[in-house]
């Protein structure tokens, strides 16, 4: 099944976020004369190679009024040129032994193949074909407008807690296009058309807004060679703009949705904090956010679980994350799951208490050391698996980083002091960013 | 490909697998003290992947207990011998030793993560978990609460609604019907003598199962297996779980919720994973319904009519019972039309079964992307582990491409013939469907 991801900085999408992109390995990084990135990560255990591409393009590069359209064309991309006709692209990764698929963020846009290492050729001619050469058919569209539409019903609509995490993501951004869901509104992808897929494949597809990630049992030499005679064959159809996202203004005001649903068994309580990102993060800000999420509500041993788990018996799960993967702004959160019949608004104050507590005190050096440990470790660990590791570099490079900040990572975390991590919190912290999103049961009069 | 090393404390057979220019060894060992353990050695980084299982899972839990055996996964790193709960965490997240649990209905499973500098002190807490572990109240409680909650949420989960109910279905009064997580009345009722008395019968060496892949030699993990896993009993009480009968269809079950998209879970009795014809059902269902964008279910209710965004189905072998197992998710005013293609697209295939053409795609896709599970050690932990517990030896690794090649295609035919009966459907809907009945081909 084309199962595409779709990234959002959902409660229960944490994992995605925590970080592990400090790195001991052999990464080559060049660009084709078209301007087509590649980095190439060799790891020779296996016969087998991850090979991406990915696209600067996500729906934040959508016009208003045509949400979910990066993502649907992600979909008709899986519907043939003139080249290989509509299903010959699957079979022949199929008959190859291959597995393909491909997934759209608000930043980018992304295709991908896992295939014997001998095969790398045959799919880079494949992909290479398809970033030019999409042929789209009404046959091909309509029927496929209603997969995405009940992709929107099975991931979003029949799910409470996506459908809150849609508000609250629509109510911290007031003007910039990170507030629209990266799947489209309903109403909206219900009117996107052939016409407008191939007017955006048109706008953003073409080598000099690429990138190629090779992970796996290959040599830099021979993807150059390789990536030269089919990506680098293609001519540029448009010379690709700077990705300019109209800004947010000063957040002023601390926003609340709440929701009631009778599908909802048990309240959940999140607050996410508007952040710098990776990219646009002033110094070691964005590291010193990765570690203050780890201290603040990773694991048994965070201050959250401390406090609200483990001291006052108030919450069941608690939790914190810090998402620095975008091109203009990150956010960073907590949340907490009530234990039945807590009192949900003391489970906020103490949540409260503790912010307060980490702004007003910081954190402490054999905290900082603790949570160090960890996401260290944690980037050791991401050396096994090579498709995690293709995917580090290409929501990188894709969001305003370089293979160099990658690299840098453990370097820089490794740098961080406690001053550090106070510093970040008391500029991210701060009522005036934050979207507080609390779910709750509703009652059932009938059914 | 066999050869046999012999060394003074091991008996090692070692095996080279036939992927392309790589070889993967995989190595029976078994350790002074007499536990056995499969082991691919691999410096390339300096980490070790072990998966482990108990035989015996949560289908275990006595009447009444549901949901005991899935809440020792939650209480494994709340204290154990002289560690509390706080000093043991510390120690843990001290060490970056990722440890974790699962309780399915036939296993207990448990994963260790280590860094290679930390191997002794990460399998050294590993043995208090899995020995000694302290199932004190405060913890008990507050890991209550977390399974608590979760299991509120479950019960409001379509997916999770739907698939219980098709077990229920489908299996009746036997254990299976039960799910792996019990429900809240069940895990409300629990007390630590209930995690005690379920570690007791399932923490045992009879029926421990290993496998190791990374930094690690194989007489240093021998001393640390006998260490970690030695003291514990070799066997316990108590006789397996009864062999399970799956009940005939049609039958249809409705619940009523609210939602737009109606989730179907649709089925029947399979075949167990020692099964004669296992293999050429499984590609069979590959074809049928498996990954990828190619299966037939995909391809009528997916790509030609946009009824859903995934369909699938598969074999399901437990170790007491086989199910053929498929679901999806459609808006509510489809649910009849595309319950009505699915039993069009099954009764195809087990009149006709796959074309030619089908076979062949089905097995180069099959034998050319077994090696995609093991590009990483803890894939191939993984895959170690299953291995071993379906018995099916350890050359299985060489010789599982054979067996997809040797699949004719009157074989897959048959399997197809006597695996669906359209008519015959286990259902279970959760939402508001329009048109389905329980069975006829108008859906």
């Amino acid at each position: 099944m084309l199962a595409t991801r779709i990234v959002v900085a959902a409660l229960l999408l944490l994992a995605f976020f925590l970080p592990a992109r400090a790195l001991d390995i052999d990464v080559t990084n060049f660009k084709l004369e078209n301007g087509m990135e590649v980095v190439v990560i060799p790891d020779r255990r296996a016969p087998v190679v991850t090979h991406m591409v990915w696209y600067r393009v996500g729906s934040a590069d959508e016009v208003s009024g045509k949400s979910g359209l990066a993502h649907f064309l992600e979909h008709l991309l899986f519907k043939g040129t003139k080249k290989h006709p509509p299903g010959e692209f699957n079979r022949i990764i199929d008959v190859n032994g291959g597995e393909d698929n491909a997934f759209t963020s608000r930043d980018y846009t992304a295709y991908f193949q896992r295939i014997a290492s001998d095969r790398l050729e045959l799919v880079m001619e494949l992909e290479a074909d398809r970033m030019q050469n999409l042929v789209l058919t009404d046959e091909n569209v309509i029927p496929e407008l209603d997969v995405v539409r009940e992709e929107r019903r099975e991931r979003t609509e029949n799910d409470p807690s996506s459908l809150l995490q849609e508000q609250v993501e629509a109510a911290m951004y007031t003007a910039h296009p990170y507030g629209r869901p990266v799947i489209g509104w309903m109403s909206e992808v219900a009117q996107l058309t052939k016409e407008d897929a191939l007017a955006f494949y048109r706008a953003h597809y073409t080598p000099a807004n690429a990138i190629l990630i090779v992970a796996g049992d290959v040599d830099a030499d021979q993807v150059k060679r390789l990536a030269g005679k089919h990506y680098g064959a293609l001519k540029n159809s448009f010379e690709p703009m700077p990705r300019k996202r109209t800004p947010e203004p000063a957040p002023i005001a601390a926003r609340r949705v709440e929701m009631k649903d009778p599908r909802v068994s048990s309240v959940s309580i999140q607050r996410s904090y508007l952040a710098p990102t990776s990219s646009t993060a002033e110094g070691l800000e964005a590291e010193a956010l990765d570690v203050l999420a780890q201290i603040v509500g990773g694991g048994s041993q965070s201050r959250l679980y401390k406090r609200l788990v483990v001291e006052n018996s108030l919450a069941a799960y608690t939790g914190a994350w810090y998402g620095g993967d975008g091109l203009d702004y990150g956010t960073f959160g907590v949340y907490a799951a009530p234990v039945p019949g807590a009192d949900v608004a003391k489970v906020e104050a103490e949540i409260d208490t503790v912010l307060a507590e980490v702004v007003a005190k910081g954190v402490t050096q054999d905290e900082l050391d603790r949570a160090r440990t960890k996401l260290l470790a944690d980037s050791v660990y991401a050396l096994d698996s090579q498709s995690s590791l293709a995917r580090m570099f290409g929501a990188a490079l894709t969001t305003g980083s370089t293979v160099a900040d990658v690299l840098g990572w453990e370097r820089d975390v490794e740098a961080l002091k406690p001053e550090d991590l106070a510093a970040a919190a008391r500029k991210v912290i701060d009522s005036r960013r934050s979207v507080t999103g609390i779910l709750r049961p509703e009652t059932q009069t009938s059914n | 490909m066999h050869q046999i090393i012999r060394c003074t404390t091991f008996f090692i057979a070692l095996l080279l697998t036939a992927f392309a220019a790589h070889a993967m060894a995989v190595k029976e060992i078994k350790t002074p003290g007499g536990i056995t353990a499969w082991v691919v050695e691999d410096h390339t980084i300096p980490l070790i992947a072990m998966e482990f299982s108990f035989a015996g899972g949560a289908a275990l839990d006595p009447p009444g207990k549901e949901g005991a055996t899935h809440f020792i996964t939650g209480m494994m790193d709340e204290g154990a011998a002289d560690l509390d709960g706080p000093t043991f965490q510390a120690k843990r997240d001290e060490l970056a030793v990722k440890l974790s649990f699962d309780a399915g209905l036939d296993n207990f499973e448990g994963s260790l993560q280590t860094l290679s500098r930390n191997r002794d002190a990460a399998f050294e807490l590993l043995r208090k978990a899995l020995t000694a572990p302290r199932f004190e109240e405060l913890a008990f409680r507050r890991v209550q609460n977390q399974f608590l909650v979760s299991a509120a949420n479950n019960a409001q989960d379509p997916e999770k609604i739907a698939s219980r109910r098709w077990m229920e279905q489908a299996f009746g009064q036997h254990p299976y019907a039960r799910g792996s997580e019990g429900n809240e009345a069940t895990i409300a009722k629990l007390v630590p003598d209930d995690l005690r008395a379920m570690h007791k019968r399932l923490f045992v060496k009879q029926g421990l199962t290993i496998s190791v892949v990374g930094d690690i030699d194989s007489a240093t993990l021998g001393a640390l297996l006998d260490k970690t896993f030695g003291a514990l009993p070799e066997k316990a009480e108590g006789g397996p779980v009864s062999e399970a009968s799956v009940a005939m269809g049609p039958q249809l079950t409705h619940i009523a919720r609210d939602i737009p998209q109606s989730i179907i879970v649709f089925g029947s009795a399979g075949i167990k994973r020692n099964d004669p014809e296992f293999i050429p059902a499984f590609v069979a269902m590959h074809i049928l319904g498996g990954g990828g964008l190619g299966s037939r279910l995909t391809e009528e209710v997916r790509e030609k009519r946009g009824l859903t965004y995934g369909v699938g189905i598969g074999l399901v072998p437990l170790d007491h019972a086989g199910l053929l197992m498929g679901s999806l998710g459609t808006r509510n005013e489809k649910a009849g039309e595309a319950m009505g293609v699915i039993r069009e697209v099954l009764t195809r295939m087990a009149q006709e079964g796959p074309t030619q053409e089908e076979l062949d795609t089905a097995k180069t896709f099959l034998t050319g992307s077994y090696a995609l599970r093991f590009d990483s050690n803890a894939k191939i932990a993984g895959q170690l582990l299953g291995v071993q517990q379906d018995n099916l030896g350890i050359d299985y690794f060489t010789r599982r491409n054979g067996l997809i090649e040797a699949v004719t295609l009157d074989q897959v035919k048959a399997a197809a013939k006597r695996l669906l009966a359209a008519d015959a459907l286990i259902v279970s809907v959760v939402g508001k469907p329009e048109g389905l009945k329980s069975t006829g081909t108008g859906g």
